[in-house]
């Protein structure tokens, strides 16, 4: 949400630096692991920045009612939730309309990536817990949904990756945080498929000439980039640690 | 078995190109909307000669279980019908155990209250007799080595223990030590379940925990 | 129709009795053995107290918020203490999402009830401006992976927030509270601990897991204070329990506290606690 008030706050100091010390191309520090759920089918944990998200999937599975199914594909359900002390006025547990509308293009920037017609008649469900947030929490989110999609087994033809950029002070900056968020003049989360190099979120708040969202876009690319290896690495480490040949009869 | 030497498998992701090998696509690949055939699991690559066709895969190292027809599955009772049986086999879709698939004679409905046969939480050895996409799979117990289990000890794998179960180390290693080790029949279901019957409960329970150790030999939680 | 997972294979239910007539359980324990218990706190730095608990696999998060508010009006010169327990979809293929049911009602009130009849935290002393401005604690409590025994974890992961939440000190100035930098622990007195029982067939065990809580038929959630004396007790589910096993119960229920307890970080030591 953009907050007008008399004076702009700062974000930016004199050297062009953001009050916590990063560039304007500049990502906050990411951590992924994977599988740290023992019930859920996949898994992750992301801290994203300040960001603190679990997401939990389980699926494919079967859905009751059954007229809630498809007859040839599976159905994606999300829901994207804060947990009440994850921000600094204590939320009320129950949905909010933000809520509401971040499970809906959550599931619709993840949908894209999962071959939902392997498995008609039954639900992929994905349950994201905020458990402390700062700023670019759908993205985080986004981004730990698509790893626990994929720890889950679920067939997908790429993973998505996402991250927000934004306006401060006029400049356009990467990996906004909460502060920047509010204060800021724009805010825009993207979501990608990196290896399709298709766009499967996109919103925009705040006031873009044409030309800053061009820029905008292009440095929300080049960071989704970097956040997809590291998606990449936290797969790998956790499954190539985990499964180990044996030689000398069996395999 | 004795591990010499251990070495990393190499683990394709979901997006991640398969090498242009000559051969047909098998499950686990896809030819994307780009032209690239890619991996649609986090897996292992497998390149399978079968016959003149060479077969390209991935194989998940994790996966529900999908019914195939002819696949023996260990079964739970969940719901009793009217006229048949709901069951669980550990799957997406559960199942049907039709009347006409448990008993030989034919049967009359009104005379027969089925829970008096198979009850909710009974567990059964049963074999696919079909299914596709469209339909619930069904089940029978009428052939032989078939039917309902009246005791012994019951064992789920997760979907990581089954993959190494299954296609690293192999079913027929596991049956043969344990009958000669312990005594014990093993019944192994596709559904990654497992039913152990031998002359004592401890037993039983050795020979499980001796499955569970090697699979773990090559699974670390 | 029950979810599948819900319903026990009935040979494990046979194996489990099995076991229990030779004193063994399904995962090697004793019938008196607790899992293992690992606390870690300050998990969410902003939030003023939280800590996730863990018995065995069952995970539990829990995190304290504070605000100034009004206090109730038969207590004007008490803060206000608000516990809520969810049993959220990512803990349990058995969970739906929702709003709260019978079954996180029933946790939230057992844990808020061995918190506040313990008179764990001394609510007299969060009355700022008595009848007008209170502090107000909020315990939030979400389940992250439930292998058996929420109510314990619930209990552990809450009682270890509030032991560990810190708050801005107070001035009041012309009638209006003023909030400092400086922080300080809440006004803590004892350290209640919930040891819960589960009755299968004619045995009785402690901490069950999930696959033992299938096969029960009965639960008993004994609460204790420091000093051993019972603050909160529940039973549920439809079984029964004898007036022997109860006080069974009793005793090794105490005993299994004071080890439990040991889990637990210390009473925080500031001005106001003395």
């Amino acid at each position: 949400m953009k907050m007008k008030s008399d004076q702009a706050i700062k974000l930016l100091n004199d050297e062009g630096l953001r009050l916590d010390g990063r560039r304007l191309d500049e990502l906050r520090p990411l951590k992924i692991e994977v599988g740290v759920l023992k019930n859920a089918d996949g898994s992750a944990y992301i801290e994203h920045g300040k960001n603190k998200i679990i997401v939990a999937v389980y699926g494919p599975r079967e859905v009751h009612p059954k007229h809630l199914t498809l007859p040839d594909r599976a159905i994606v359900r999300v829901r994207y939730h804060m947990a009440p002390f994850s921000v600094p006025e204590r939320k009320s547990p129950a949905p909010s309309r933000r809520e509401i509308e971040l499970s809906k293009v959550i599931r619709e920037a993840l949908e894209p990536a999962i071959l939902v017609e392997k498995f008609p008649r039954t639900a992929i469900d994905v349950f994201i817990e905020v458990l402390q947030a700062d700023g670019g929490t759908r993205c985080a989110s986004i981004t730990a949904a698509a790893v626990a999609l994929a720890d889950a087994g679920i067939p997908m033809k790429d993973l998505v990756a996402a991250v927000a950029v934004g306006k401060i002070n006029g400049k356009i900056a990467l990996d906004l945080n909460h502060l920047e968020d509010q204060y800021g003049e724009g805010d825009m989360p993207v979501a990608m498929m990196p290896g399709l190099k298709t766009i499967t979120l996109l919103q925009a708040d705040g006031i873009f000439s044409k030309e800053e969202f061009k820029q905008a876009l292009d440095l929300a690319i080049s960071g989704i980039q970097v956040i997809y290896r590291k998606q990449r690495e936290a797969l790998k480490k956790k499954y190539e640690k985990m499964i180990r040949t044996v030689t000398g009869g069996g395999s | 078995m004795t591990p010499r030497r251990r070495k990393k498998i190499p683990v394709l992701l979901p997006g991640d190109k398969i090498p242009s090998i000559k051969g047909t696509l098998g499950p686990g690949v896809t030819r994307r909307e780009d032209g690239k055939n890619v991996s649609v699991f986090v897996g292992q690559l497998l390149v399978q000669e079968k016959g003149k066709q060479r077969v390209i895969q991935v194989a998940p190292l994790k996966t529900a279980y999908i019914p195939m027809p002819g696949d023996i599955v260990v079964g739970k009772i969940i719901e009793v019908g009217v006229t048949s049986w709901s069951v669980d086999i550990n799957s997406p879709y559960t199942a049907i155990l039709p009347l006409s698939e448990v008993f030989s004679k034919p049967t009359e409905i009104t005379r027969i209250n089925l829970s008096k046969s198979l009850k909710v939480g009974d567990v059964i050895i049963a074999k696919v007799v079909a299914f596709d996409l469209t339909r619930d799979p069904v089940l029978t117990i009428k052939e032989s080595k078939l039917g309902k289990v009246p005791r012994g000890t019951y064992l789920e794998l997760t979907p990581l223990e089954a993959y190494v179960f299954y296609r690293r180390i192999g079913e027929e290693k596991f049956v043969e030590t344990v009958k000669q080790k312990y005594g014990c029949e093993l019944f192994v279901g596709k559904n990654f379940r497992i039913i152990l019957i031998g002359e004592s409960l401890e037993a039983e329970r050795n020979a499980m925990h001796e499955i569970i150790s090697t699979i773990r030999k090559y699974v670390k939680v | 129709m029950s979810k599948p997972e819900k319903i026990i294979p009935l040979i494990q239910k046979k194996s489990i009795e099995a076991l229990l007539e030779k004193g063994e359980r399904l995962d090697g324990r004793s019938p008196t053995a607790y899992r293992s218990v690992r606390i870690t706190v300050n998990a969410i730095e902003r939030a003023e107290g939280s800590a996730i608990a863990e018995i065995g696999n069952t995970m539990v998060i829990a995190g304290v918020k504070m605000s100034l508010g009004s206090p109730f009006p038969d207590t004007p010169d008490k803060g206000v203490l608000i516990v809520n327990a969810e049993l959220i979809p990512i803990a349990s293929p058995t969970f739906e999402p929702g709003p709260p049911g019978e079954e996180d009602v029933e946790i939230s009130r057992v844990v808020d009830r061995g918190i506040r009849s313990s008179e764990m935290i001394d609510l007299s002393k969060l009355a700022i401006i008595p009848g007008k401005k209170v502090w107000v604690i909020y315990v939030d409590i979400y389940a992250l992976n439930h292998d058996g025994n929420l109510f314990d974890a619930c209990m552990l992961a809450a009682t270890s927030a509030l032991l560990t939440t810190q708050k801005p000190k107070t001035v009041v100035e012309n009638n209006e509270v003023k909030l400092l930098e400086e922080k300080e622990p809440l006004p803590i007195k004892t350290r209640p601990v919930s040891v819960t029982f589960a009755k299968i067939g004619s045995y009785m065990v402690v901490d069950p897991s999930y696959k033992e809580e299938l096969a029960m038929d009965a639960r008993l959630t004994l609460s204790f204070s420091e000093n051993g004396d019972i603050v909160a007790v529940q039973k549920g589910l439809p079984g029964y329990f004898s007036y022997d096993e109860i006080m069974q119960a009793l005793e090794i229920g105490e005993k299994i506290s004071r080890d439990i307890r040991k889990h637990l970080p210390p009473i925080p030591t500031s001005a106001s606690n003395d």
